[in-house]
């Protein structure tokens, strides 16, 4: 089985990759960017019966800073 | 004054750390950072600058997870002193030592260069011998410096005396441009700037050298 964390900056957290990757469509004429945040995917390929409660603590111990950072976990 | 000086792989500042801290009296330990147990008798723990695990997943978020670094919060719990500089500060942050986190310049840029620096507080052990509103001058060397924490937060830092430096002229987004902050005790410091960088007149500058001195002759062993 295998479990799918995204990662992202929280609102309010200056994302300054983001901020330079909507900047740089701006400037490449892709208008009508009005904000962009960048985050990360983290694919895990888990033992049958993993639960999403373990991939959860995964999250808050390792994988996520949660003082800047929120997840979301999509387990398949 | 008996100092440990974790080494992680990737850490590049370890040796510097150490001459500075010999420098100014202590006995240095390097200890390696799967090791289990501190050193008997440390009076101080450093962790020092550089790039631990690669600065994979986020900066010092590996090396807080590393088996020593299980001691060093116990350490640091039971009230013992601890200094984490530029990639050692960022592994404080991860383990919850010290509040916030440091996050990707706001410019982008790697920044190498010496900054200005504000004294804040001179009621701690690391910052005594300088003076409230001092400048010094000491050299940054990082990627993602941007201390950030919530207001709450920062205004608590503030109003607890636990700011320790500020920049003069923020080079990186830092909030309330805080440069190093300090636990609620006072007794664990953690910084962008290398003071151990201007340790030494071969370094160019000498402003970190009053923090090491400083903490020889008032830490005793937790």
């Amino acid at each position: 089985m295998k479990a799918r964390v995204h990662v992202m900056l929280k609102n309010g957290v200056l994302d300054p990759q983001g901020e330079a990757v909507r900047h740089a469509l701006g400037a490449m004429g892709f208008d009508g960017v009005n904000g962009a945040r960048q985050g990360k995917v983290v694919e895990l390929d888990l033992a049958n019966g993993t639960t999403e409660a373990a991939v959860n603590e995964m999250c808050e111990k390792l994988l996520a800073n949660t003082v800047i950072e929120s997840y979301t976990v999509e387990m398949s | 004054m008996h100092a440990a000086v974790i080494v992680f792989p990737g850490s590049n500042c370890d040796r510097d750390l150490a001459v500075a801290f010999e420098t100014a009296g202590a006995k240095v330990s390097l200890v390696w950072h799967k090791d289990t147990k501190l050193p008997d008798g440390v009076d101080i723990v450093g962790l020092p600058g550089g790039f631990s695990f690669g600065d994979y997943l986020r900066c010092g978020a590996i090396a807080a997870n590393s088996p020593i670094c299980n001691e060093v919060k116990a350490h640091a719990d039971r009230g013992g002193y601890a200094i984490g500089i530029c990639n050692g500060f960022q592994v404080l942050a991860e383990t919850g030592v010290l509040p916030g986190a440091l996050l990707r310049n706001a410019g982008l840029k790697y920044i190498c260069k010496t900054v200005g620096l504000n004294v804040v507080t001179s009621q701690s052990a690391y910052t005594e011998r300088y003076s409230v509103g001092e400048v010094i001058d000491i050299p940054i060397a990082h990627h993602d410096g941007n201390y950030f924490a919530d207001d709450e937060t920062i205004a608590r830092l503030q109003g607890e005396d636990r700011v320790a430096f500020t920049y003069t002229d923020n080079p990186n987004g830092a909030k309330g441009d805080i440069a190093g902050i300090l636990s609620a005790n006072k007794r664990v410091l953690g910084m962008m700037p290398h003071p151990e960088r201007a340790a030494d007149a071969g370094h160019g500058g000498t402003d970190g050298q009053a923090l090491f001195r400083a903490l020889s002759g008032v830490l005793t062993p937790a």
